[in-house]
């Protein structure tokens, strides 16, 4: 059944606040890792022309995690991401976001639910050319519902958060690589999902300009959202608390490192 | 499972104009050729309407100052051929107490040539008929005199004359004091009139004072026309009663006219506009429709990424459907403003040269711009369906 879900006769929760991209301490909850924000069962992607991107993954992705998912070229790292982040649907196997059984929503509970809990940061910006930072940033809340006025505001503290405070004014072609990407993950995080998803933030950048995104990544995660990132830097890998390694649409390991200097609860 | 209801939120009126006018700041110069197609097909059709309206407006309003109320009697056509009918001499003053007539005006046709001086022959009178006049002619034509002053108590009796405009051209005089030879005697130019549209004889005429018509020439004193005013409410009754009121012998002879029918069917003609010309309007609109329609297609296949990053945001399928329809409304509609502009300009233009009133109806105005808002949806529909069914995780791979 692809029904729209209905609310039970009897719902065990209270109805959506009026504000959804409404600010929500993360922080509070004791059990902060009980929840799980993805969970992927059985998954399966097999694009037309018979190429089998995914092969039967399963992931579990908790509520304020940071991981990284590694692996060759065409093993599948961005389809993967595509479908946690419900951009795509998948052939065979079960998806369920924030809750969400992905199946069963209808493309625009799917868009509502993009809006509300989901955060993309793409390897190649995606800035909308010729506004400016703040306009850019608050794009990403237009869908969100909020005014205008609001918006701005947001803007600009997403903006002020990833140190672009400076740079509010300045329209994409006048950043430089490293700043352009801190303002499409001001957008992703503006709207505080509760899954940013990041497809190679760093690849087109510098060592520098990779490592200071990498530590507002980090510094994000530690106000309490949860965050996976695709990368082709091990080094980077390494540096996350867990990483997800993926081949041939297989996930061949899934290992969590000890975070030296960086104190975290075990999962 | 989760039971929040997830309901994407709505995009207000102003954030879709936002969003859909996003595309077109960016890209001022296709805007402008886009829309120029549009503003040039609305441009024709405004001006072709607002042209003619123009022209039409002027002749209401020409009508409307010569009033629409006037009867002239002339004493017409015996049924036998050869006899001429006379109106009685009494027949000016009985249609004057006809119930809502307000004025009356009599000329009587005197046979005797207009020159300018003895030494033109008598054959060579230009067409200029000498007309004797009585009581309120120059009230009930309306008409002005362009230099000098009418017949009075005093000139009627003398050899005095007034001319018609045609006359006075046609005898080379310009102003008052200059002396005309008529019927073997110098009379002294006292006036000569505006053109009088609702009396073309008049202008083609010499006109003397009754008195000293009967008096110099031979001239019976039989009425030749009787110019009537009336109510404008009584205009049908009075043309009920007035041929055998002129003349009760034979009302059948009495020819009865209304000088301003004729002009008002031509205001009526003059309002038809050129169909040719409104079609090549409508031939331009649509050539500009497929203009925006192509600008469209292009800015979808060329804003693939941000298509992809919305939906990416969390924009549905119909806010980019809107986003898209937007932006064609945008553009069509800005072709369109800029349309009537142009359009009423050129009528304004037209009107000024032409010395005529300036007139755009409203029903154009709103149905040009109806038209390009109508032109712009279906424009915009087919690229904004194809960017609202784009994948979105293909639209954020597109090369
Ligand atoms: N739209 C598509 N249609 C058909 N095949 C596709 C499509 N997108 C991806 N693929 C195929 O699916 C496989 C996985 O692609 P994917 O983009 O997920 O790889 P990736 O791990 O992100 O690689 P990279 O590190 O180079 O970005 C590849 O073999 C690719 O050719
Ligand atoms: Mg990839």
């Amino acid at each position: 059944m692809t029904t729209h879900p209905r609310p039970s006769p009897t719902p065990p929760t209270p109805p959506t606040p009026p504000d959804p991209c409404a600010p929500r301490d993360r922080r509070t909850p004791p059990d902060r890792y009980a929840r799980p924000v993805v969970e992927l069962t059985a998954v399966t992607k097999e694009y037309a022309g018979g190429v089998q991107a995914l092969r039967g993954v399963d992931l579990t992705v908790l509520d304020g995690e940071l991981l990284a998912i590694v692996g060759p070229s065409g093993s599948g790292k961005s389809t993967l991401l595509h479908i946690v982040g419900t951009l795509d649907r998948p052939t065979a196997g079960r998806v369920a976001i924030a809750g969400h059984d992905v199946a069963a929503l209808s493309d625009r509970a799917l868009s509502a639910l993009r809006s509300r809990h989901v955060g993309f940061v793409f390897q190649s910006f995606h800035l909308v050319p010729g506004i400016s930072a703040q306009a850019n940033v608050a794009e990403g809340l237009l869908y969100c519902g909020l005014s205008r006025a609001e918006r701005g505001r947001r803007a600009a503290a997403a903006l002020e958060r990833v140190g672009l405070g400076d740079r509010m004014e300045h329209r994409p072609h006048e950043l430089s690589g490293g700043q352009k990407q801190r303002v499409a993950i001001a957008r992703a995080v503006a709207g505080e999902p509760d899954l940013l998803l990041a497809d190679e933030p760093t690849g087109a950048l510098d060592t520098a300009s990779g490592r200071s995104v990498m530590e507002l990544l980090h510094e994000l995660n530690d106000d309490g959202a949860t965050i996976a990132v695709i990368t082709h830097d091990q080094e980077i890998a390494a540096s996350l608390p867990r990483s997800v390694r993926i081949r041939d649409g297989r996930i061949v390991s899934d290992e969590w490192h000890a975070q030296p200097g960086r104190p975290r609860e075990a999962p | 499972m989760s039971t929040t209801r997830l309901r994407p939120p709505r995009l207000g009126p102003r954030d879709v104009l936002h969003v859909g006018s996003a595309g077109l700041r960016s890209r001022p110069m296709r805007v402008f050729l886009s829309a120029l197609g549009i503003a040039i097909g609305i441009a024709t059709m405004i001006a072709v309407v607002g042209v003619s309206s123009s022209s039409q407006a002027k002749l209401l309003q020409e009508l409307d100052k010569l009033g629409t109320n006037m009867l002239v009697v002339t004493p017409g056509q015996s049924m036998f051929a050869g006899q001429d009918t006379k109106l009685p001499k009494e027949a000016p003053g009985m249609i004057s107490r006809i119930e809502g007539v307000r004025s009356v005006g009599t000329t009587g046709d005197v046979p005797e040539a207009v020159r300018r001086s003895e030494r033109i022959p008598k054959e060579e009178t230009g067409g200029i008929a000498l007309k004797a006049a009585k009581d309120d002619l120059l009230g009930v034509l309306r008409a002005r005199m362009r230099t000098g002053t009418w017949l009075n108590d005093a000139t009627s009796r003398y050899p005095s004359v007034v001319l018609g405009h045609v006359t006075a051209e046609r005898l080379g005089i310009t102003g008052v004091g200059a002396q005309v030879f008529i019927g073997g005697r110098y009379f002294t130019v006292i006036g000569i009139l505006d053109p009088v549209p609702l009396a073309p004889e008049i202008e083609r005429s010499a006109l003397i004072g009754w008195q000293a018509a009967e008096q110099l020439f031979a001239f019976d004193g039989h009425p030749t026309a009787v110019y009537e005013r009336s109510a404008d409410d009584r205009v049908a009754q009075v043309r009920a009663l007035i041929a055998r009121t002129a003349n009760p012998q034979s009302p059948t002879t009495v020819s009865v006219t209304d000088p301003s029918a004729a002009l008002q069917a031509k205001a009526a003609t003059e309002g038809a506009f050129s169909t040719l010309l409104l079609g090549l309007g409508g031939i331009a609109l649509l050539v500009g429709g497929v203009g925006v329609a192509n600008t469209m297609i292009i800015s979808v296949l060329e804003r693939r990424h941000e298509i992809g990053l919305r939906r990416s945001l969390g924009a549905t399928r119909g806010q980019i459907r809107i986003q898209f329809v937007t932006e064609s409304l945008l553009l069509s509609g800005l072709g369109g403003l800029a349309g009537i502009a142009l359009g009423a300009a050129a009528t304004g233009v037209y009107a000024r040269i032409g010395d005529l009133p300036w007139v755009v109806p409203w029903w154009a105005v709103t149905g040009g711009f109806a038209s390009t808002l109508a032109i712009g949806t279906l424009a915009g529909l087919y690229p904004a369906v194809r960017a609202s069914r784009l994948s979105p995780t293909l639209a954020l791979q597109a090369t």
